[in-house]
């Protein structure tokens, strides 16, 4: 017990909240077309790519913000943001990673991802995003073997421009709501991923988001094409400083499925909460969304929540093609003064599609928590599936947690179920748990991961391991 | 609009013999309706029905003037036999009969409001345009102690003499300490292409049990908006049933404020729809205390391509811990253009509660009917008797007897 008593210790407070000291090149601040080209010439675009940015910029500049969101927050100044911003290092770009800026790998470190040690062990393939720009990439020898691509999207614009080309944009247009806009005008870097045909990718390919300078936006996109019959399993890990002023964060990530390919997407999100009287934090607005494009595909979203001051993201499957499968796990966990409004959204286009929503969210504190979701099955998806759970557990009497689920069958040969419940977590289990020798924090814990343990069994190994951490540490303090 | 809005409200105040202060309220709620319109599917309650297209599409251009200096004539065919009720008879919108034979007189006082009350805090512009244009709003004042023996019956009889037209309703209900009232809603009509447009208000005091069967069964081409709204003291009981199924449009609103300890609310409904009719209940019940309890049960056939909504939402506050709130809402889809929308909410911001909420929608299950089959009846006879089933579930929690079974004859299941 003393182990795990010291390591709770250790990661009691928010241990990611250093912020790293390293000249930055930024663009000027503000939101115009001079911006944009300025990103663009900065990124070498060709040209098509800096019109794709401005396409969606005048289209912007037609949109207005959201507000039918649960948590409400102060009005964003878009002016006062920087849209770019790069460690000064990376003007060009190192070769290998023994180039890189040693403090660039010093906050690599802390953040627990040795990017040189893990050159060498087995493991896991890193693309780390810091700020605006993706500073390394992992094994990429050993991915290439395979025909595999993983890069910053950045360089697959220059090296692979008929696949960003293709794909960019056909999932998120240009024309989507105000948040993917807005990324689709300013976005600077992200991964991308193409899984040739058949092959299945030997290793968890994943990106590692830093937001480091302050006052800066963070808007990356992501590109993941898993061709006919491949599979990949992907994994997102965040963090940021902790700073007094909210930041915020609107990435756009894309996922496409061609025939009987499958794409796995694990998040641990875990961006700066705020402090204990709701200061700071993250705004974390993220627009996720996949297409099982082919037969038989599948995609499945497994996401654990438990940073951010405000989570506001509802990954999506479209399920075009015939028997193509969507899934869509999700732990929240609210504490303090953080909000969450995030669900999933399943549109089921194609025969015998079925999807599954396994929804579990915590709230502790004055933290607030909605569950959002919709199931549409239209009226050409014939023999279509949808189950759909979400529980909600309630830690004391100033919280809240509500479900919002949005279901519309226009098929009479298909199927839709739907299930939610709101509790406490009993006196009886405590009682029983503490009978056996837990004091009251272990054993609220115990039952958390229970409670959790559904979505958690989805997540990779060392992400479930680390998952399953913090699910315990967000909670702390919020017993008694 | 705008136009013949204007010119029908002249009419009405002219007709109307109303105080300065009446007018001055009246004129005010038609500014706003002329502002806002009919709520469209811009508004988060009405995204599953746009009532602003759905009076285009089965109306097109309404008025608003009703004139109610003449009586009409009250047909009692129409009266509901076996089952003696007291009556108020609606024609045409206007008041044509209030009786309570079958009560003691000193108990029941009908007070006669000419005074437009702007209670209803329903956000939506249907009731800024019940506000301007209702003409009489009459308040049923059930005194302490007092249980009504037979049940009320609310007749909205319309005949042939009126089409386009907007009818605006209003009742104030007040049920005093240990009182009790049961009243049923009955739609006869033999217009076409109305607006009516209803809004109801009961006042529960402790104690008190308020039974409320709104019953459209007769197919009509109309188009019909109601909204309850049910404050409930210390101990009391609500129990709405809704059978949705006659009119072209119907959207029943139930909006329940659980103000006492022990309050409970219950509400049952169901959808029986053909052709392309479009029917919709939306519920909120506010738990706003400790100790108080909702329970609502909504089941729906729907064939050709008729189309049914369910928006249910359980608010719990802060206060109101020990809350069960329980919701489920199933439907029944038989053909390939039938639409089942849903959108059950749970807003809870108090932790010692048990809510919890479900809905399913599917087709027949082909293996019940297989087994029913394979034991000699009809795939017509299965169909039915499993429908009935799965009707009769709902049919089931009236806890009246007498009425039970004028809604079972109504519907035809057979036991």
């Amino acid at each position: 017990m003393d182990n795990r008593q010291k390591e709770i210790d250790n990661l009691k407070d928010y241990k990611y909240g250093f912020s790293t000291d390293i000249e930055n090149i930024k663009a000027p601040k503000g939101l115009n077309e001079e911006v944009i080209k300025f990103i663009s010439k900065i990124k070498k675009e060709p040209e098509w790519m800096l019109n794709f940015r401005l396409k969606a910029f005048e289209r912007f500049k037609l949109l207005k913000e959201p507000n039918w969101q649960k948590p409400k927050y102060p009005k964003i100044d878009y002016q006062d943001l920087y849209y770019y911003s790069a460690p000064k290092s990376m003007k060009n770009k190192p070769k290998s990673l023994d180039e890189l800026d040693p403090k660039l790998l010093e906050t690599y470190k802390k953040l627990g991802i040795p990017l040189q040690e893990q050159a060498r062990l087995n493991g896991i393939a890193v693309d780390a995003v810091f700020d605006s720009v993706s500073v390394a990439t992992t094994f990429r020898e050993e991915l290439t073997k395979h025909g595999i691509i993983f890069c910053p999207i950045s360089e697959a614009i220059q090296k692979h421009p008929d696949l960003v080309k293709k794909y960019l944009g056909s999932v998120i247009p240009t024309t989507d709501h105000f948040f993917a806009t807005l990324n689709s005008a300013v976005f600077t870097d992200g991964s991308f991923a193409y899984i040739p045909e058949g092959v299945r990718c030997p290793m968890e390919l994943s990106t590692y988001f830093r937001i480091n300078a302050s006052n800066t936006g963070q808007f990356e996109r992501t590109l993941i094409i898993a061709d006919k019959g491949s599979y990949v399993s992907y994994l997102e890990g965040c963090t940021a400083p902790m700073r007094d002023e909210n930041q915020l964060h609107a990435a756009n990530v894309e996922l496409i499925a061609l025939d009987d390919a499958e794409i796995k997407y694990s998040t641990v999100q875990n961006w700066y909460p705020g402090d204990k009287d709701g200061k700071g934090g993250i705004y974390n607005f993220v627009t996720k969304r996949g297409l099982c494009k082919g037969k038989n595909s599948k995609i499945s979203w497994t996401q654990v929540e438990t940073g951010s001051a405000i989570t506001w993201k509802y990954p999506s499957c479209i399920l075009k093609g015939d028997n193509s499968v969507g899934e869509f796990y999700s732990i929240a966990i609210t504490n303090n003064f953080q909000k969450a409004d995030t669900g999933t959204k399943m549109i089921h286009l194609g025969k015998n599609t079925k999807s599954k929503i396994i929804s579990k969210g915590i709230s502790a504190g004055n933290s607030d928590m909605t569950y959002r979701g919709l199931v549409d099955i239209s009226s050409k998806a014939q023999n279509s599936n949808n189950y759909t759970q979400c529980d909600s557990l309630l830690m004391g009497n100033k919280c809240g947690a509500h479900t919002v689920p949005y279901i519309r069958n226009k098929n009479s040969e298909s199927n839709i179920a739907h299930e939610a419940t709101t509790s406490k977590i009993s006196e009886e289990q405590l009682h029983y748990c503490q009978q056996r020798g837990l004091n009251p924090e272990e054993a609220v814990g115990l039952i958390v991961n229970g409670f959790c343990k559904e979505v958690l069994q989805q997540l990779p190994m060392e992400f479930a391991v680390e998952a399953q951490k913090l699910v315990g540490i967000s909670l702390e303090g919020s017993v008694g | 609009m705008k136009e013949q809005l204007q010119k029908d409200f002249k009419n009405i105040i002219k007709n109307l013999n109303l105080s300065q202060k009446d007018i001055e309220i009246k004129k005010f709620s038609l500014d706003n309706f002329i502002e806002k319109g009919f709520p469209n599917r811009k508004e988060e309650d009405w995204r599953f029905s746009d009532l602003n297209q759905i009076i285009k599409k089965n109306i097109g251009e309404l008025s608003f003037y009703c004139d109610y200096t003449s009586t009409n004539k009250v047909d009692t065919s129409v009266f509901v036999d076996g089952l003696e009720h007291n009556k108020i008879v609606f024609i045409n919108g206007r008041i044509e009969k209030i009786d309570f034979d079958y009560e003691k007189k000193n108990q029941i006082e009908i007070i006669d409001q000419s005074e437009t009350i702007n209670r209803f805090s329903n956000n939506n512009s249907l009731s800024d345009l019940n506000n301007a244009f209702t003409s009489k709003c009459f308040k049923i004042l059930v005194k302490k102690g007092y249980q009504l023996s037979k049940p009320l019956i609310i007749y909205h009889t319309f005949n042939s003499k009126i089409w386009s037209k907007n009818i605006n309703l209003r009742l104030d209900f007040e049920l005093n300490e240990d009182s009790s009232l049961r009243v049923i809603d009955l739609f006869n009509e033999a217009s076409e292409k109305n607006f009516l447009n209803i809004f109801y208000n009961f006042d529960l005091k402790k104690n008190a049990i308020l039974k409320n069967y709104k019953l459209d069964k007769l197919e009509n081409k109309n188009v019909k908006y109601s909204f309850n709204n049910i404050e409930q003291d210390k101990n009391s009981i609500s129990e709405t049933f809704i059978l949705s199924s006659g009119s072209n449009f119907f959207k029943n609103e139930i909006n329940c404020n659980l103000n006492g300890k022990y309050a409970s609310a219950f509400v049952n409904g169901i959808f029986s729809l053909n052709n392309d009719k479009h029917h919709e209940i939306r519920t909120i019940i506010n738990h706003l205390t400790e100790n108080t309890k909702s329970y609502q049960l909504i089941k729906s056939v729907l064939e050709q391509s008729s189309k049914a909504v369910y928006q249910g939402k359980i608010f719990v506050n802060p206060q109101a811990q020990k809350t069960d709130g329980y919701q489920l809402s199933k439907a029944i889809l038989l053909n390939k253009e039938s639409e089942f929308n849903a959108k059950p909410e749970l807003e809870i911001y108090a932790d010692d509660v048990k809510c919890s909420h479900g809905s399913a929608s599917g087709s027949l299950n082909e293996d019940s009917i297989f087994y029913l089959m394979s034991r000699g009846l009809s795939y017509q006879q299965s169909r039915e008797l499993l429908i009935n089933g799965f009707l009769l579930d709902v049919v089931e929690k009236i806890t009246d007897s007498e009425i039970k079974n004028l809604v079972k004859n109504m519907i035809g299941i057979k036991e």
